[in-house]
């Protein structure tokens, strides 16, 4: 079957099977910045926004996407840059695997609450895992990002 | 020092986070075909017969592997140095299978769908055996898991199969029975420690191509891009020099790469269809088909006399390895040689063991390998002492821990699989460790405990130890040349793997050459352009890699000033260098390292300026550190809060002080994980149930309150600028640390990792009833 | 998942016209779980179409619409006030928000999970199901049908409160499945729900009758009370909690409960 989606503001076409999911639909299309980490929406890495909103796309069927707005990090690349940087500052980048869906939660997040405590920071990406870091330097690079208005 | 040990970016993390291809399945071909393991659903089982002939007949099906395929050739899937201290007790694929995930066959399509197709069509007959799931009997058990007589150790490591032994050990120093005779105060214990899983967020993923120079290019996702290639020469006999191993960005490895895992079958598929292949393992298959960390119980006796001095100290050891004794040998020697010289001022010291194959999926490298088992068990122990000689535990740790300058003979007589080498520490901070831990968590206002209504807060804690490198083992090598514009680049085949290894080397060529990060392009990993490398593990890089490197660089920089002085036609002993400039002293004359470049590359006398060195270390410098938790229980419940870990961390120089953090803090985590939340559960039949995210919990965002993490003022002579390694020490801490905390705060002892609110709350209760 | 045809329903007579037509037909609604827990499906139905996303406010009642995903509702005002939150609770107490961007609170109740955080929260509040073929049905006797009725869930109506209730899950991280939750409400009438015990949520009916004739209550009434409970509430062992230590959960957090509602 074909579905129309709008990626990173652009309107594509594919011809998809109706089992298939998100994740692989947009790898297969070579959207590769969005990876698979457990695929069973447990760790968060598969993350894309779907009409801005965070959701893991190894568990949405790419069928219920018709003429949704879908954005990967390649979307909002500015904003990610911004938010690297303070990545790098801080030391919170190890293996990166899970960068590019917390970078996408992270931007979420600022669109739905930008004066979001630390706390809520935690919350709100509770659900992308890093096995790497230990955490503690991605939430101090996260406040620094929505703190800061350029 | 203006580069390293200064706050520097990783050189990486930007391009990673845009979400640049970099990852292993980033490079796989666009049409590809795919390889799909059928797996045993059988703890023990001999395969009597396959019917793949409708598979077979499936369009898009291109071949159905079964161990008739493959020459018998044993080898180990070990990423290790060579000859390898592991059996060779692997086939590619094998009559037998010995665990639930172990590989039956394998079918090769041109999609997933296919694939999964053709396995649901494949019926394969089994003689089910009766398998061995208790390690604990598994020795000399009736049971033989590996009966084949192809299999052979490469060298004396105890390998004895028909007794299902993998490896075996014992070694002591002085008369252990007789010291503890003598003891005023004497205390044994018996520790387990579980599987736990890596849960690198990158699953095992491969892909190859024959490329145009009909040459078979892997790109891998492995911690051991040179151990790979020689592996999977030996093992299907392709010549060495046909083989190129890329090793692109790896998501995530803490000792789960150091083992070949889909490339054997996905080198074989593509050199004998010349066409791209890939594999990528399924969570299921990362948690149930790869391998996890050695299970142990330890038995620790230590023996003190009466003003608290410890005496004696033997520990008995018992390892799980599964069905395959990858790293088997070398994890329990270093549950022994990276532990007990901790507590140096012993009269005597004995440690003895075996690693026993049970039918369970096997163990292998995980980041802290041996030392977090043996750490749980000796500063269990050591705290389980004070109590019974009502001695406070920071003083015991105070007079009977190492001391710098001081050694211990466990130094000479153990390494890796072989001998050790004697050292003398010349850098250990543990003293300053402790002070400034004890003051970071307030030990002396919360030991052992604060009580509320519901509540009680209490604090514990331990010390470790770690290696940096295997010496006279472990070689790292590093390439630098001088490009004109006067950049350099940077060639080593030390593995990244998300450590940081890529930024901390390049810092120290930069320091070196007196020049900035951006001015030295590394490029690693790969074994057709880098030099050698034993790969990441054993928390080598820094430490070995580093001085690798340092070393290239110095040499560059000589050459650099021999054709300065040839330009400016003076001796070498006049040149200045700044990074930037010659400068001939005597004359005031100058050229600067652009246009030196330049003309050697364009004008005069070209040349290629370019260095090539090895490192390969004599000593193993260790890094120390203590680690304090302080934690809050729910009285009723047994519920743990971890409020705070405070690592203060001796590992000599910080080349880069974020990563560094980094890697303790993340270390931290894991060891937590092990500590408290990582359960791993098998049914009765032997099957891996904790085998995928749902039901293997690894700490989340939530769940670990606060981290501090310092270093202590520490510059190791033998380091690249004065560096140890970090890679692992921060894992070891946790899992004894807060035991402690939980014996301190409510007077049980839990001796099974991990410990969970609900192994509190049984022990309470079997206290009560025998009361 | 396997799925040999997929139709996107044009209306709810359609949707469940599909549904009953065949037995290998089942509709989709956030489908987080049916990826982890379906194999094949001849017929996938999806609901997306049917205009099911919605929260409407009433004098007397909240309804919210059952392709509603559970962070819309988390997030949403009055559901925030309704006993305490306990419905906010339950929601946010579940994984991360991606997974709650996309599972919807129809496909929680049809789910009838075990390891449900929302029935519990559900069945103490003062809740109605409404199904196109059925019609309305409280959460309790959904929960007694001994099958999953083959029906599509439109809404589900809840009567506002903003008397005390009270919501606690135990999970060993915050990414886990409970392994034991209590909720309760005090309006005029105790209500008092236990999940995850790892069998569905169910109501502690004895333990509530006995509060509920209680003049008043106090420390020792609710010491009472949660030996009803204990004695009513049947609990067991699975892999995440054996029945013993399930039953000190469930005693401590019923205290604790109880006692904070009274406050
Ligand atoms: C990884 C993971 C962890 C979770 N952890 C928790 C947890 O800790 N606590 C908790 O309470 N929940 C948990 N959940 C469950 C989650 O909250 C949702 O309840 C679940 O995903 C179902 O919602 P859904 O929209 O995805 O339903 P689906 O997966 O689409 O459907 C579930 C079932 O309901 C049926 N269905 C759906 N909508 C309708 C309708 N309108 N009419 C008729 N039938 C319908 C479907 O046919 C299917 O049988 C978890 C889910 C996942 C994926
Ligand atoms: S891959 Fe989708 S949540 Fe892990
Ligand atoms: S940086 Fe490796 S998983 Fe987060």
């Amino acid at each position: 079957m074909k579905i129309n989606l709008k990626i990173n503001g652009q309107s594509r076409q594919f011809l998809i099977e109706p089992n298939e999911y998100l994740l692989d639909v947009l790898r297969k299309n070579d959207y590769l910045s969005v990876r698979r980490g457990c695929d069973n929406t447990s760790c968060g890495v598969c993350t894309v926004l779907i009409d801005n909103k965070p959701v893991p796309s190894c568990s949405v069927l790419a069928a219920r996407c018709e003429n949704k707005e879908i954005t990967t990090v390649e979307g909002v690349e500015k904003e990610v840059e911004k938010l690297a940087r303070y990545f790098g500052e801080l030391g919170a980048d190890q293996c990166g695997y899970c960068n590019p869906s917390m970078a996408l939660t992270v931007y979420a997040l600022k669109l739905e609450n930008k004066n979001a405590s630390i706390e809520e920071v935690k919350e709100y990406l509770v659900g992308n895992l890093c096995r790497c870091t230990g955490y503690i330097a991605q939430h101090e690079a996260i406040m620094k990002y929505l703190g800061d208005e350029s | 020092m203006k580069v390293v040990n200064n706050l520097t970016h990783s050189i990486d993390g930007m391009g990673i986070m845009k979400g640049r291809k970099a990852f292993t399945d980033d490079f796989a071909e666009k049409d590809t075909l795919i390889v799909k393991v059928m797996r045993s659903p059988y703890a023990y089982a001999k395969i009597l017969e396959i019917n793949d002939s409708e598979a077979r007949k499936l369009e898009g099906i291109e071949m159905v592997l079964t161990h008739k395929d493959f020459k018998r050739i044993p080898f180990t899937r070990a990423g290790q140095g060579y000859p390898e201290p592991s059996p060779h007790d692997k086939f590619v694929l094998d009559e037998y299978v010995r665990y639930i995930g172990d590989e039956v066959l394998a079918v090769v399509g041109r999609s997933d769908e296919i694939c999964d197709k053709a396995l649901s069509l494949i019926k394969v007959e089994y003689e089910v055996l009766e398998p061995v799931l208790d390690f604990e009997t598994a020795k000399d058990n009736p049971i033989v898991i590996h009966p084949e007589n192809e299999i052979h150790e490469m060298f004396d490591i105890g390998f004895q199969p028909k007794r299902n032994i993998a490896a075996s050990y014992a070694m002591e120093i002085g008369d252990v029975k007789k010291s503890l005779s003598e003891c005023e105060y004497v205390i044994k214990e018996t520790f387990y420690t579980q599987a736990q899983a890596h849960v690198m967020l990158e699953p095992h993923t491969v892909n190859a191509r024959m490329d145009y120079q009909n040459r078979l290019c892997i790109y891998s996702a492995t911690q051991t891009p040179f151990h790979v290639r020689r592996i999977i020469s030996q093992g299907l006999e392709i010549p060495l020099s046909k083989i190129r191993v890329i090793k692109p960005r790896v998501g995530g490895g803490f000792g789960g790469k150091q083992a070949i895992h889909g490339e054997m079958l996905v080198a074989y598929v593509t050199y004998k269809t010349n066409k791209p292949t890939k594999m990528i393992y399924s969570r299921k298959e990362v948690f149930e088909s790869s391998y996890s960390r050695h299970p142990m119980r330890i038995e620790m006796t230590l023996g003190a006399d009466k003003d608290g001095r410890l005496k004696a100290i033997n520990c008995e050891g018992l390892s799980d390895t599964g069905a395959y004794g990858e790293h088997a040998l070398t994890v329990f020697m270093v549950t022994g040689s990276k532990v007990l010289p901790l507590y140096n001022k012993v009269d005597s010291v004995r440690f003895a063991g075996d690693i026993v194959y049970t039918n369970h999926t096997p163990a292998g490298a995980f980041r802290g390998y041996g030392a977090i088992q043996g750490n749980f068990a000796l500063e269990s122990a050591v705290d389980i002492l004070c109590k019974k000689m009502k001695m406070d535990p920071i003083l015991f740790r105070q007079i009977n821990m190492m001391k710098e300058k001081e050694t211990s003979p466990i130094f000479a007589i153990m390494g890796e699989g072989t001998a050790g080498t004697a050292m003398i520490m010349e850098t250990c901070k543990l003293e300053e460790c402790i002070e400034k831990g004890m003051a970071l968590i307030g030990w002396k206002d919360k030991y052992p405990r604060i009580e509320s209504k519901d509540k009680i807060r209490s604090v514990g804690m331990a010390i470790a130890m770690q290696g940096s490198g295997i010496p006279y083992i472990d070689m790292g090598s590093a390439t630098i040349k001088l490009n004109d514009d006067g950049f350099y680049n940077l060639m080593v085949g030390a593995t990244e793997i998300g450590q940081g290894s890529d930024t901390v080397l390049t810092q120290i060529a930069a320091e070196e050459l007196m020049t900035t990060v951006d001015k030295v392009v590394i490029y690693s990993s790969d074994t057709d352009l880098t030099p050698f490398d034993v790969g990441a593990y054993a928390s080598s890089t820094t430490y070995i890699s580093g001085n690798a490197v340092w070393k290239a660089a110095k040499e560059l920089k000589e050459k650099m000033i021999v054709e300065a002085a040839r330009i400016l036609k003076t001796k070498v002993e006049n040149i200045d260098f700044d990074g930037k400039t010659f400068m001939n002293r005597a004359s005031n004359e100058k050229i600067t390292l652009v246009d030196l470049s330049n003309q050697i590359t364009y004008s005069h006398e070209q040349k290629q300026l370019q260095v090539t060195s090895s490192y390969v270390g004599h000593k193993s410098p260790p890094p120390f550190m203590a680690g304090f938790v302080e934690i809050e229980i729910d009285k009723a419940t047994y519920e743990i809060d971890i409020l705070h870990y405070v690592s203060v961390v001796d590992c000599g120089t910080t080349i880069n002080p974020m990563l560094a953090k980094g890697q303790v803090d993340g270390a931290i985590v894991q060891g937590l994980g092990m500590a408290h939340f990582e359960e791993v559960i098998y049914g009765a039949n032997g099957k891996l149930i904790s085998s995928d995210m749902l039901n293997y919990k690894i700490p989340t965002r939530l769940d670990i309150k606060k981290l501090t993490t310092v270093f202590v003022d520490s510059y190791e002579e033998t380091g690249p600028f004065g560096a140890k390694s970090v890679g692992e020490i921060g894992i070891d801490t946790p899992p004894a640390a807060l035991a402690n905390a939980v014996a301190n705060a409510l007077d049980v002892r839990i001796t099974t990792l991990p410990v969970t609110s609900e192994k509190i709350f049984k022990e309470i209760r079997r206290i009560n009833d025998e009361k | 998942m396997e799925v040999k045809e997929l139709v996107r329903a044009i209306d709810i007579k359609a949707a469940y016209t599909l549904l009953n037509e065949s037995k290998g037909s089942k509709v989709m609604a956030g489908g987080a779980w049916m990826k982890l827990s379906v194999k094949s499906v001849d017929k996938l139905i999806l609901l997306d179409d049917l205009d099911l996303d919605y929260i409407k406010e009433e004098n007397e009642f909240l309804e919210i619409g059952a392709m509603t995903s559970l962070r819309t509702i988390e997030m949403h005002p009055a559901i925030k006030s309704l006993s305490s939150g306990i419905l906010t609770k339950a929601i946010k107490s579940i994984m991360g928000v991606q997974v709650r961007n996309v599972a919807t609170i129809g496909g929680s109740v049809m789910g009838r999970f075990a390891f449900s955080d929302i029935l519990g929260a559900l069945l103490v509040l003062d809740c109605q199901l409404c199904f196109h073929g059925l019609h309305e049905i409280s959460v309790f006797d959904f929960l007694q049908m001994p099958k999953v009725p083959s029906d599509i869930l439109l809404s589900i109506k809840i009567k506002k409160s903003s008397e005390k209730g009270y919501f606690h899950k135990v999970s060993k991280t915050h990414l886990d499945f409970s392994l034991l939750n209590i909720a309760i409400t005090k309006n005029e009438l105790f209500k008092i729900a236990i999940g995850s015990r790892p069998q569905t949520a169910t109501l502690a009916i004895n333990t509530a009758n006995f509060l509920n004739s209680q003049s008043e209550i106090n420390e020792d009434t609710v010491k009472k009370a949660v030996e009803i409970a204990c004695d009513e509430i049947k609990v067991s062992t699975n892999l995440r909690a054996s029945k013993e230590y399930r039953e000190v959960l469930l005693k401590t957090y019923l205290t604790r409960g109880l006692l904070e509602v009274i406050k």
